[in-house]
C-alpha cells in the first residue's frame, strides 16, 4: 500500500522533471545576461508582467473573453458535429444526404475563411465563435460519424437479440461501443479551438489573450507576449488533461 | 404445456439466401419440445443463418417456421441465442451483461444465473477480465436468465481449450436435463454433438443429409463402444465414402 503509493508519487513526479529544468535553466540564462531581455525576458519577469497585469484586472478580462470564445465556439461546433455524426452514423438516409456534403466542405481549411467571415461577420465576437465552431465541427463529427458506423456490428446483433431495441438499443449498446471514438474527436478537437482562436484573436480582435499578445508587440512588451503565449500553452493543455480525464473515467472497463 | 412428441419447433421447407445466393433450399425439420439437437456441417452451409432464422433475427424467404404452432415474423421471444465469440458488453459489469434487458427488480435472478455457472463471485468484474471460459458462462447465464423455452447455441464452445470445453459441456447438459428448454447445438466437433445430443442433424447444400439418433444413455460415456461408432459414421456421411478413412485419422475429429 505505501510501496504502492511512492511508485505513484513518483511517477507523477517525472514528467514534470524537464519541464522544470528547462525553466530554471531559462531563468538562470537570463539572469546571468546570457539571453537579452528583448529577444526572451526572464521568467521572473513574465511573472511580474503576469501580476501587474493581475492587478489591473486587464488579464482576467482577456482570459475571461478568451475563454467565452473558446467554450461557447465550441459548444456550437460540437453539437452540431456531434449530432450529424449521430444522425449520419444512424439512418442511412440521412448519410446518404448529408456525408458526401461534409466530407468535401472538411477539405476546406477552415483558417483560410477568415478574410471572409471577417467581411461577414466584422471583427466582433461572432467572427471569433464562428471560425472555432467551423474548426470543432468536422473533427467531432468524422469521430462520431465513424465511432458508430463501427461498432462491432455483432453485440448490435446479440443485442437485438436480446430485446432491445430503438433508444434502449442506442444507450447500451451503439453509443458506449462508439464513445472509444467521438472522445478522440472530443480531445482532438479541443486542439483545434484553441489553435484556431489563437489565430483569430492575433488577426483580427479588440479583446482576448491573442489581442493582449499583438498589442504588447506594439510596444514592445515582451514580457506580455511570452505572458500570452504561455496562458495558451496552459489552457491547451489543461483542456487536455479534461478530456483525458474523461476518458479515464468513461472508459475505464478497457483496461 | 405441450405432451411429448408434439412437434415444438417445425421448420417447413424453409429457403433462405443472400443476394440470390441461396443458402438454405427447401430444407425440412421437426423437433419435440425439450430436445437436444445439434447440428453439424461444413463451414458456410447455413448453420448460423438456421438459428438467426429461429431467433427471429432474419427471416425466410419461403417456407416456414413454426414454434408451438405460430409462425415466426417477429422478434422470438422463447428463444435465446448464445454466440461463439460471447459478445458480453465489454462497457457493462458482468452482473450488467446478465441482467440485461431484464426489469431492474430482477437482479436477483441474474445473481442467481451467475451462481448456476459458478460465478458468482466474478459479479462486479469487466469481462476483459475473465477468462474465455468464464466469458462462455457469464453468456450461458446471459441466455439463461430469462428461462428461454428455446436455447439456441451457435458454437459456444468452438473457441475453448479440451478441458474447459468438457466442463462447459457438462454443465450445458446440466442446466438442459434440469431446466427442460429446447436445446439447439451448432458445433463443428462431431464428438460433442454425440455427447450431447438427441439427435444430430448434418445439412449439407442447403438441407438435412442426415438425421442421426443417439441411443446412448446419459451421462454419455466416451470409451462407450457406441459412442465412437456413431461418431465415425455421421464422420462417414459429412467426408463422402472416398474420403472417409483420411479423415478419421484426425484425432480431433472435427469438421472443417
Ligand atoms: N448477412 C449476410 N449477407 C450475405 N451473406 C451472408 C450473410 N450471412 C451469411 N451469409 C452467407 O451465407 C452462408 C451461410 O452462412 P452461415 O454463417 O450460416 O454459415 P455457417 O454454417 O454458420 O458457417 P460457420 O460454420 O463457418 O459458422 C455463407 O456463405 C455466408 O457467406
Ligand atoms: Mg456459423
Amino acid at each position: 500500500m505505501d510501496k504502492q503509493g511512492e511508485t505513484n508519487a513518483i511517477q507523477t513526479a517525472i514528467p514534470w522533471i524537464i519541464p522544470f529544468l528547462l525553466l530554471a535553466g531559462w531563468q538562470l540564462f537570463a539572469s546571468l545576461g546570457a539571453i537579452p531581455a528583448r529577444i526572451l525576458p526572464a521568467p521572473f519577469d513574465v511573472c511580474k508582467a503576469a501580476v501587474g497585469l493581475l492587478k489591473t484586472g486587464e488579464l482576467q478580462d482577456h482570459i475571461m473573453v478568451s475563454l467565452g470564445r473558446a467554450v461557447s465556439g465550441f459548444v456550437i461546433g460540437g453539437s452540431i458535429g456531434f449530432l450529424l455524426g449521430l444522425f449520419n452514423g444512424l439512418s442511412k438516409l440521412s448519410e446518404l444526404l448529408f456525408d458526401t456534403s461534409i466530407q468535401m466542405l472538411r477539405t476546406i481549411p477552415h483558417l483560410a475563411l477568415i478574410p471572409l467571415v471577417i467581411l461577414w461577420f466584422g471583427i466582433d465576437e461572432t467572427s471569433k465563435i464562428f471560425m472555432v465552431a467551423l474548426g470543432v465541427l468536422f473533427p467531432v463529427y468524422v469521430n462520431t460519424y465513424h465511432g458508430i458506423k463501427s461498432v462491432d456490428k455483432g453485440l448490435i446483433e446479440m443485442g437485438k437479440a436480446y430485446g432491445l431495441r430503438g433508444f434502449y438499443l442506442f444507450k447500451t449498446v451503439i453509443f458506449p461501443g462508439a464513445l472509444s471514438s467521438i472522445l478522440v474527436g472530443f480531445r482532438f478537437s479541443l486542439g483545434v479551438m484553441w489553435m484556431t482562436l489563437i489565430v483569430a484573436e492575433t488577426i483580427s480582435a479588440h479583446s482576448g489573450i491573442g489581442y493582449m499578445a499583438m498589442n504588447a508587440r506594439e510596444f514592445m512588451q515582451m514580457d506580455v507576449i511570452v505572458l500570452a503565449i504561455l496562458l495558451y500553452a496552459f489552457f491547451g493543455k489543461l483542456s487536455d488533461m479534461i478530456a483525458k480525464l474523461l476518458e479515464k473515467r468513461w472508459l475505464n472497463w478497457n483496461r | 404445456m405441450e405432451a411429448a412428441g408434439i412437434p415444438h419447433i417445425k421448420l417447413e421447407n424453409i429457403k433462405k439466401g443472400y443476394n440470390s445466393r441461396s443458402v438454405l433450399e427447401g430444407l425440412n425439420l421437426t423437433i419435440r419440445q425439450g430436445e437436444f439437437v445439434a447440428i453439424v456441417g461444413r463451414s458456410g452451409c447455413g448453420k448460423s443463418t438456421l438459428l438467426r432464422l429461429l431467433a427471429g433475427l432474419e427471416f425466410l424467404d419461403t417456407g416456414s417456421i413454426l414454434v408451438d404452432g405460430e409462425e415466426i415474423n417477429s422478434l422470438n421471444k422463447n428463444a435465446r441465442l448464445m454466440f461463439q465469440d460471447g459478445r458480453l458488453l465489454p462497457w457493462k459489469k458482468v452482473m450488467e451483461n446478465v441482467s440485461m434487458g431484464l426489469p431492474r427488480d430482477h437482479r436477483l435472478r441474474a445473481l442467481n444465473a451467475l451462481e448456476r455457472v459458478g460465478l458468482k463471485d466474478r459479479a462486479n468484474d469487466w469481462p476483459a477480465r475473465l477468462s474465455g471460459g468464464q466469458k462462455q458462462r457469464v453468456a450461458l447465464a446471459r441466455a439463461l436468465v430469462h428461462n428461454p423455452a428455446i436455447l439456441l447455441l451457435d458454437e459456444p464452445l468452438g473457441a475453448l481449450d479440451a478441458l474447459t470445453r468438457l466442463e462447459m459441456q457438462r454443465l450445458v447438459e446440466q442446466l438442459w436435463s434440469e431446466k427442460k428448454f429446447t436445446s439447439i447445438l451448432v458445433t463443428h466437433d462431431v464428438e460433442e454433438a454425440v455427447a450431447l445430443a438427441d439427435r444430430v442433424i448434418l445439412i449439407e447444400e442447403g438441407s438435412i443429409k442426415l438425421d442421426q439418433y443417439i441411443p446412448l444413455p446419459r451421462p454419455r460415456q466416451r470409451v462407450h463402444p457406441g459412442f465412437s461408432l456413431l461418431v465415425e459414421e455421421i464422420l462417414q456421411h459429412i467426408t463422402g465414402p472416398g474420403e472417409g478413412p483420411a479423415f478419421l485419422g484426425n484425432q480431433r475429429k472435427r469438421v472443417y
